[in-house]
């Protein structure tokens, strides 16, 4: 069978289930509201704009965030994969805030920047500089020693052989090391949106259920799981693929 | 005395190994190729012919000794020089046209680079291929990019690192008839490393034997068989018997040798 099909009748059941388990009053609303109020809060939603302006608010944030992280993320990635004392220092630093989500930084960052837009950007960039550090550290260390070497009997040296040899060895990394940053980066807004101020995707999340409206909450969670899907399927999966493809990695 | 293109004199080549033992790879290499000649070195694995052949590249340096091409003392890499590994090694982002244009870019306007790397394409018979991207060909083809590729920058040496080495027969045996052809055209002085007998027999005007622990030349033979060779085949099998069994001396020497460090 199409893996479409078994997806469409996967998710009609699982709407079925819902719509009749909240018919027949199987649990409270206020536990799960019925799915006709959650398209209702969705549309009601877009008609009167808020939800459009959370969501130019949380990608305006995103588009911010992540670009510095790439920035920053592919300068320091380069740094540590060309110096060895930067590599045995920062290199460890890089690490160990790789492997703490970028939202313990919030508090500090609200006493920096106060309760606003750049205290939510500052984590999202934590959220994605690192790992994107650490692939193109990666990528840069992994690039055959055979490119290198014929690229110097064609009498290509210093910078040039780091922009016509090096960086696009390295491009499959660039393309992993950003669609990490953006999932990153995207968990981390949301995150930061949710304890901190609006507008914005998460703080509607956060105003709808302090007021009770559990069916803009589940609107707003499948808007931002929908976001997340197609952005990693639909857009960073295909380039990685192709790339992978055409640098003869796929294996 | 004669004037020689290439000379290799008294070149070293040491690594500190594990235990810091200074571990000869090359001792007392001495070889020189007039211009125009096709030699290949010839050696079982380890003896260090690749190493050789990566300092006359100017990409390992010697510990010890020179090479001087044209008079002039090697010191790095240059296109002067263009070399052609096992591997391929094109570069995977490139197109087939592309890659060999590669080394032409800095130095001629675009239109001229192209019609020279469209010209070594094809002598290698790959003018229908110029969009395709290496991973859309199969390894005799990407072999024939990357000689075409050092061809292109029309370097004085072509050094070759076992180039048909990771290929099967009759491909390997395709591209011996068609190296020939273009050594002819080209008039380039070849060095060419293998472990095969029958190759450096097929292609060489002179065959350097070396012989391993540490890597030595232990005979230089000229192969005076007239081509094209294959219409000599019988002169062709008594030299590579010849070989074969001065080989085995040495290869039978390692051994023991390596039997008694064991015992």
């Amino acid at each position: 069978m199409n893996p479409n099909i078994k997806r469409i009748l996967f998710f009609t059941v699982l709407i079925a289930f819902w719509y009749t388990g909240s018919k027949l009053e199987w649990w409270l609303p206020i536990i799960l509201p019925a799915p006709e109020k959650v398209l209702e809060a969705l549309l009601t939603g877009f008609q009167d704009k808020t939800l459009v302006y959370d969501l130019i608010a949380s990608f305006k944030r995103l588009a911010i965030g992540l670009g510095l992280s790439l920035v920053i993320g592919t300068g320091l990635g380069v740094l540590l994969a060309k110096s060895k004392t930067a590599d045995e220092t920062l290199g460890t630093v890089v690490l160990a805030l790789q492997s703490v989500p970028s939202i313990i930084w919030l508090p500090l960052a609200i006493m920096w920047f106060g309760m606003n837009e750049k205290a939510v950007i500052f984590v999202v960039v934590l959220g994605g500089t690192f790992v994107m550090t650490l692939n193109i550290r990666v990528g840069i260390k992994n690039v055959s020693p055979l490119f290198i070497k014929a690229a110097k009997t064609m009498g290509v040296n210093g910078w040039d052989l780091y922009k016509r040899v090096i960086f696009p060895a390295a491009i499959p990394y660039v393309v992993t090391g950003s669609r990490l940053a953006w999932a990153f980066a995207w968990r981390a807004l949301m995150a930061g949106e949710l304890l901190s101020t609006g507008p914005g995707l998460g703080y509607t999340l956060r105003y709808a259920s302090d007021f009770g409206d559990m069916a803009l909450v589940i609107g707003v969670m499948i808007i931002i799981g929908f976001i997340g899907t197609i952005v990693d399927q639909l857009i960073f999966q295909r380039i990685e693929k192709s790339v992978l493809n055409r640098w003869g990695l796929e294996s | 005395m004669i004037k020689l293109f290439i000379e290799i004199n008294h070149v070293q080549k040491q690594y500190a190994d594990k235990n810091n033992h200074q571990v000869d790879i090359l001792k007392d290499i001495n070889l020189g190729v007039n211009k125009g000649e096709f030699v290949s070195i010839l050696g079982p694995s380890g003896c260090g012919k690749s190493t050789l052949l990566s300092i006359v590249a100017g990409l390992t340096p010697a510990t010890g000794g020179e090479i001087l091409v044209s008079r002039k003392r090697i010191e790095k890499s240059g296109k002067d020089r263009g070399m052609v590994f096992q591997q391929a090694a094109l570069f995977p982002w490139l197109n087939v046209l592309e890659n060999v244009i590669f080394p032409l870019k800095k130095e001629m306007p675009k239109k001229q680079a192209e019609e020279q790397a469209k010209k070594y394409l094809q002598m290698v018979q790959l003018s229908n291929y110029l969009s395709h991207y290496p991973h859309e060909l199969s390894g005799g083809m990407q072999q024939r990019v990357a000689i075409s590729r050092a061809l292109a920058m029309n370097p004085d040496i072509l050094l070759m690192d076992e180039p048909f080495g990771a290929l099967d027969e009759q491909t390997r045996s395709r591209l011996h008839d068609q190296l020939e052809t273009i050594w002819s055209e080209t008039q380039k002085t070849i060095l060419f490393v293998t472990h095969s007998i029958s190759e450096s027999i097929k292609l060489s005007d002179r065959i350097v034997v070396m012989g391993i622990k540490p890597g030595v030349i232990l005979k230089d033979i000229k192969v005076d068989i007239p081509r094209s060779r294959h219409e000599h085949k019988k002169e062709m099998v008594e030299l590579e018997e010849y070989i074969m069994g001065f080989l085995k001396k040495e290869i039978d020497k390692v051994i023991r040798e390596e039997l008694t460090h064991e015992s």
